[in-house]
């Protein structure tokens, strides 16, 4: 057990070590580009240039230049975005990622709810017309791009039906924070999260659904059924123990990257300060540290996630805990 | 006396919504403190016939009538049947490994059986479990029921299974192919324990390929080929001098123990015919030696002998 941890532990750590790499790289020694120019922003002084040279150490070799930048991320946490007249980073992007969360967590909210209601009713109601219409609902909101239903809830709830009954509740674009008023924070994530969630329902509810319906052929639910066990049982207590293994996997690995910023979309629509927002401004203003900071939080992220994931997986399947699948 | 008729087949007939029969026509009984062998080839609906006593196959139309205990279960309401399964009624798999649910320990699972048809506590229900699977002969039953299905081996495995199903005490005891995943001094346990059950006075039926099983463990035995009941009676008569053509087959396939060994062991030439492609008259006629004009009428099953019955025309009087 404590062995098994360590090593993952290990494997975590190599793993985003491998990712500081790539990323650093790609953004600061990529041939022919000068990364102190770029850090420096469009049309900063020589004196400016001249400095962060030297405290980046851009006139030493590459390894020296990496363990600097690390230093500077992880270490005295003072890597400031030139573009921005000289804001610190890090803190930047600890403000920025409670918003992203408390958004993230709406949205895992309702796309697990959602996808369970209609993933478990178009199982159980396999070919008749509520699973095809449910399962072309789910293709339609897995195909809708979320900027586009972004806009269109905003264009609907902000402007023009924001007077009428339904939408007057609505609170404008932004955020509150939870500490502030916490009736204001669910407010204000209501809406986005739920278009966050949409594409998301669409998916898992489909997965669920063919997981779900293979295990009810499995021998172990016509076991059930020989015991006497009724449909809500052998559906809900067997069928589900069987399936929610690749649902617990895929969920694990999108939690997580949207933790990391994959909420862009969102976050940009509806004007949340969040991570995902940081990481399109960073890239507009071609705000390298900043850039590099979001892009290793969101590393960390999925490789953590994916970790709690493989605990979970022990969890649920005892064939796994004991390092061995199927039979 | 005769023991009392504990489940009476009846002409049982059952076909898919697109009208395909797939049995045509089952009729048999099995009486308390008996075992019946149903024998039959893949395919010849042996397994179907266990199913549709579990009422285990939604989707399909049966028809004819499936007396237990004197009560007709055929369009019985599900929420009834299932009080009676698992209770009344209950039934072993083929391969206990997938039989059980891997995820959950087998106590868990045989607890469960227990809590669905008896208002028991948590506690009870183990301590009735870790009793069943003590004299299923499961060896430290408190711990083994802690354990999950992959860290068993075949033969508890199916001993855990078994004692699932017997946990609310069934009059009755199906046995799908129970030692058919089991290597054989294993399969010699598992039918000493099916012969112990039966002499405590429950009905089993036992669904097998093997008339070395059905010798070693049953009392009576029905053959069944292509969805018939093709002929039934007691053990040892049958395995003495088998009637219908098909059972002479079946039997004359089996290795003899003694005299020298021969070559090839005989086989039955073709093949059972599809559900949707069965002849008019005898079933078995295609592959029949004796075949002759008049096994184009379906001959019924009769009983010839006391005892015996036979569905051929090689004994029409």
């Amino acid at each position: 057990m404590i062995r098994g941890f360590a090593s993952r532990t290990g494997q975590m750590l190599l793993v985003i070590f491998g990712i500081s790499v790539l990323v650093f790289a790609i953004f600061f020694a990529t041939p022919g580009a000068d990364p102190t120019a770029r850090i420096a922003g469009r049309g900063a002084s020589p004196q400016v240039v001249a400095r962060i040279r030297a405290e980046y150490g851009f006139d030493r070799p590459l390894p020296v230049q990496y363990l600097k930048m690390m230093e500077k991320l992880f270490i005295s946490r003072d890597l400031t975005s030139f573009v921005n007249h000289g804001q610190p980073v890090v803190p930047e992007v600890l403000q920025a990622a409670p918003v992203t969360l408390s958004l993230v967590l709406w949205a895992a909210f309702f796309w697990v709810s959602g996808s369970l209601v209609f993933g478990i009713a178009s199982a159980v109601l396999r070919d008749s017309w509520v699973d095809r219409l449910l399962m072309v609902l789910g293709l339609v909101g897995l195909s809708i791009p979320v900027f586009w239903l972004g806009e269109v809830v905003n264009l609907v709830t902000q402007s023009r039906w924001h007077d009428t009954l339904l939408f007057r509740w609505v609170p404008p674009l932004g955020y509150v924070p939870f500490s502030q008023s916490p009736f204001g924070w669910a407010k204000a994530l209501f809406l986005p999260s739920l278009t966050l969630a949409v594409a998301f329902i669409g998916l898992y509810a489909r997965v669920l659904r063919s997981e779900l319906l293979t295990a009810m052929g499995e021998d172990s639910i016509r076991t059930a059924r020989a015991k006497g066990a009724g449909p809500v049982r052998v559906w809900l207590w067997h069928g589900l123990r069987l399936s929610w293994l690749s649902y617990v996997s895929l969920f694990g690995l999108d939690f997580a990257q949207l933790l990391g910023g994959g909420a862009l979309l969102t976050e940009v629509v509806f004007a949340l300060p969040g991570v995902g927002r940081l990481t399109y401004q960073a890239l507009a203003t071609l705000d390298l540290p900043l850039i590099m900071a979001t892009v290793m939080y969101a590393a960390v992220f999925v490789v953590v996630a994916n970790a709690l994931v493989d605990g979970l997986y022990a969890l649920l399947d005892p064939r796994i805990r004991e390092g061995r699948h199927g039979g | 006396m005769e023991a009392e008729v504990l489940l009476k087949l009846h002409h049982l007939h059952l076909e898919l919504s697109n009208g395909t029969a797939l049995l045509e026509d089952v009729s048999l009984n099995v009486r308390r403190g008996d075992a019946l062998g149903v024998v039959g080839e893949s395919g010849s609906g042996k397994s179907l016939t266990a199913m549709s006593v579990m009422g285990l196959l939604p989707g399909l139309r049966a028809s004819g009538s499936i007396r237990f205990e004197g009560r007709e279960l055929l369009g019985l309401k599900d929420r009834e049947w299932r009080r009676l399964r698992g209770a009344g009624m209950a039934m072993i798999f083929q391969d206990p490994m997938t039989a059980f649910l891997p995820v959950r320990s087998i106590g868990a699972q045989i607890d469960e059986q227990i809590r669905l048809h008896e208002r028991v506590s948590r506690r009870e229900a183990r301590a009735r479990t870790v009793a069943l699977l003590g004299r299923m002969g499961v060896p430290d039953p408190e711990a083994a029921a802690k354990r999950y299905p992959h860290q068993l081996s075949g033969g508890l495995r199916q001993r855990a299974m078994i004692a699932m199903a017997l946990s609310c005490g069934p009059a009755l005891l199906i046995a799908d192919e129970p030692t058919t995943a089991l290597d054989v001094t294993v399969q010699a346990q598992i039918l000493t324990l099916l012969c112990e059950i039966r002499d405590s006075g429950a009905g089993v039926m036992l669904i097998t390929h093997d008339m070395g099983v059905v010798a070693q463990t049953c009392t009576h035995v029905a053959v069944v080929y292509s969805g018939l009941v093709v002929e039934q009676g007691p053990v040892a008569a049958v395995m003495a001098r088998p009637l219908h053509p098909y059972t002479q087959a079946l039997l004359e396939a089996i290795p003899p123990l003694d005299g020298p060994r021969p070559d090839a062991l005989p086989t039955i030439p073709g093949r059972p015919s599809a559900p949707d492609a069965r002849p008019e008259g005898c079933v078995f006629a295609p592959r029949c030696r004796f075949v002759r004009p008049d096994c184009a009428v379906r001959p019924a099953l009769r009983e010839v002998e006391e005892g015996r019955r036979v569905a051929c025309v090689l004994y029409d009087a």
